[in-house]
């Protein structure tokens, strides 16, 4: 089993829902988050002092996912959440040792 | 030459209602900027107070004076008669009631500022600053100014107009015509100019701070009160008349639009009832000191009603008025201009009011009061002389600042948020902030 995380633009939220739909993902967790990459962030000026926002608002979504499903999920944020302007975001997969879902107490892919 | 006559008691409320009318922009800013997502709340907001700057400064140059001048065609006054509000009491647009000529352009010149940010509902979040500025005092020259001399400055939809000869005098007590249909009549062919926003209609665009939203509502309610009981230009019952219309058509607005939503979508919402209050200070506006409180609460309910049906027209049309000005200040400003026509009423000592009073034969009672159809004919005549006149001209300015300097800010800077792209800040983006230079 794999986690998917992605950090992307929030205004592609929706197509990225969307495409994960379309690949068959049932279930996901989003969060609002900050940070930065190449982009770096913007300055802004109140009354003559200026401020340098460092942190962007930016979506996390995770996604946990079989092993052979980990490719295709990625690609499918990667073409939703794709504008080609710096700040667009990452997507990475990480392996998981085990999952359980909590109603029913099923482990592995089972409880995927 | 009649003497003017200073009276304090008048002149003190019309210095109080100037000063409710010219809240309501403010709080109108908060309605709108509630409405919006939290990247655009700022231009939302900036769209109505820069209204006030504009708008202010126009009128005391020589917007009062191209609506209460004399008369120049039935459609504008002149306006170097009392350029720079240079202008004698003896002129007093409220002579009658003893309140000096600069207090009643200071009571005209909220109205002029309000219209105009009415509009800046329609054109969330996406166009710029400037283009709105140059808008703002095109707009106010060339639609609101003419269309206010035309009812209120002797013009054709006046008391002595060609239309008060032929039918009967248009009843539009404090602005149905001037202020909302007018505005939402603009609102439209704006928007059809502008285009709508990058995902209109497919992504969720809900507004993000409803508190606001009510906060607005409950201002612009109050701030109401020196727009419909300050028309009447004095202290007195007719005012009173006015005021206690203004609450019980907006509380029967507010309850009919939230009765309409609980069987239409299975809940009654805060937005509701903040957009049915505003319906029904729409729709009693021209009707203030001209019906009776079983009138009022007539109109208030099909006002509520309408609007909270019309507002879902803009998607199955396709049209992107953003904040629904076409839905409630044009639906509800011609729902109260043309029920006009079946509730008006002068029962004695009722302390309603009258265009032209003591002339014998014209129209005036309503339908639904014994005055036959005259009446009513007159009003839907009028309506529509203001929808047309104010679509048309919108739209002609519209298109030639589309043409010079653009309409639209990239889809780039919509999806980032607009408040960055022209304003170059943010209202609730704090994380991670460090001052870097203070000059």
């Amino acid at each position: 089993m794999k986690l998917v995380t992605a950090v992307i633009q929030p205004h592609r939220l929706d197509d990225v829902k969307s495409a994960l739909e379309s690949a068959g993902v049932r279930g996901m967790t989003v969060s609002e988050a900050s940070g930065y990459g190449r982009q770096k962030g913007h300055t802004e000026v109140y009354r003559g002092a200026e401020y340098t926002v460092d942190l962007v608002p930016k979506v996390r979504i995770e996604v946990l996912v079989s092993d052979e499903d980990a490719t295709p999920v990625t690609d499918a944020i990667v073409g939703a959440a794709q504008t080609g302007k710096i700040g667009d975001g990452k997507v990475w997969a990480v392996p998981v040792e085990d999952v359980a879902r909590v109603r029913t107490g099923e482990h592995g892919d089972a409880a995927l | 030459m009649e003497e003017f006559a200073l009276d304090s008691g008048n002149t003190a409320w019309m210095l109080t209602a100037s000063s409710l009318v010219l809240l309501m922009t403010p709080g109108l800013a908060f309605f709108y900027g509630g409405m919006v997502r939290g990247k655009s709340v700022l231009n939302m907001m900036m769209m109505s107070f820069v209204s006030i700057g504009v708008v202010g400064v126009l009128w005391a140059l020589y917007g009062y004076s191209m609506t209460f001048g004399s008369d120049i065609a039935g459609i504008i006054g002149n306006p170097a008669e009392y350029f720079g509000l240079v202008i004698d009491d003896a002129d007093s647009l409220m002579f009658g009631s003893g309140v000096p000529a600069l207090v009643a352009a200071s009571f005209q010149a909220t109205f002029a500022i309000i219209t105009v940010a009415l509009i800046s509902g329609a054109v969330a979040d996406r166009i710029k600053f400037g283009t709105w500025i140059v808008f703002a005092a095109l707009w106010v020259t060339l639609v609101y100014i003419p269309v206010a001399h035309m009812v209120w400055g002797g013009g054709l939809l006046g008391m002595d107009g060609p239309i008060a000869s032929a039918l009967s005098t248009p009843i539009d007590f404090a602005g149905g015509t001037v202020v909302h249909i007018n505005a939402g009549a603009a609102a439209l062919a704006l928007v059809l100019v502008v285009g709508k926003r990058k995902g209109f209609g497919k992504e969720p665009m809900r507004p993000h701070n409803l508190p606001f939203v009510m906060l607005g509502a409950a201002l612009l309610w109050f701030g109401w009160f020196g727009f419909n009981a300050g028309s009447e230009f004095a202290a007195d019952g007719t005012a009173g008349r006015a005021w206690i219309n203004t609450t019980v058509a907006t509380c029967a607005a507010m309850l009919a639009w939230l009765i309409t939503e609980k069987f239409r979508d299975g809940a009654s919402t805060s937005l509701g009832a903040a957009s049915g209050v505003v319906a029904g200070l729409v729709a009693i506006t021209p009707a203030a000191a001209s019906v009776d409180v079983f009138g009022s609460i007539v109109i208030g309910a099909v006002a509520g009603v309408a609007s909270a049906l019309a507002v879902g027209l803009k998607f199955k049309f396709g049209y992107d008025d953003s904040l629904d000005v076409v839905g409630v200040h044009l639906v509800s400003g011609v729902v109260g201009t043309v029920l006009i026509g079946l509730f008006a009423t002068a029962a004695p000592g009722s302390n309603t009011w009258w265009p032209g009073i003591g002339e014998e034969g014209g129209g005036l009672e309503g339908l639904f009061y014994g005055g036959g159809v005259t009446q009513l004919i007159t009003q839907i005549v009028a309506a529509l002389i203001a929808v047309v006149f104010s679509f048309v001209v919108t739209w002609v300015i519209a298109l030639a600042l589309k043409a010079t300097m653009g309409w639209r800010i990239t889809e780039q800077e919509e999806a980032d948020g607009i408040d960055f792209a022209v304003h170059g800040e943010t209202a609730y983006e704090g994380v991670g902030s460090t001052i870097s230079e203070v000059r």
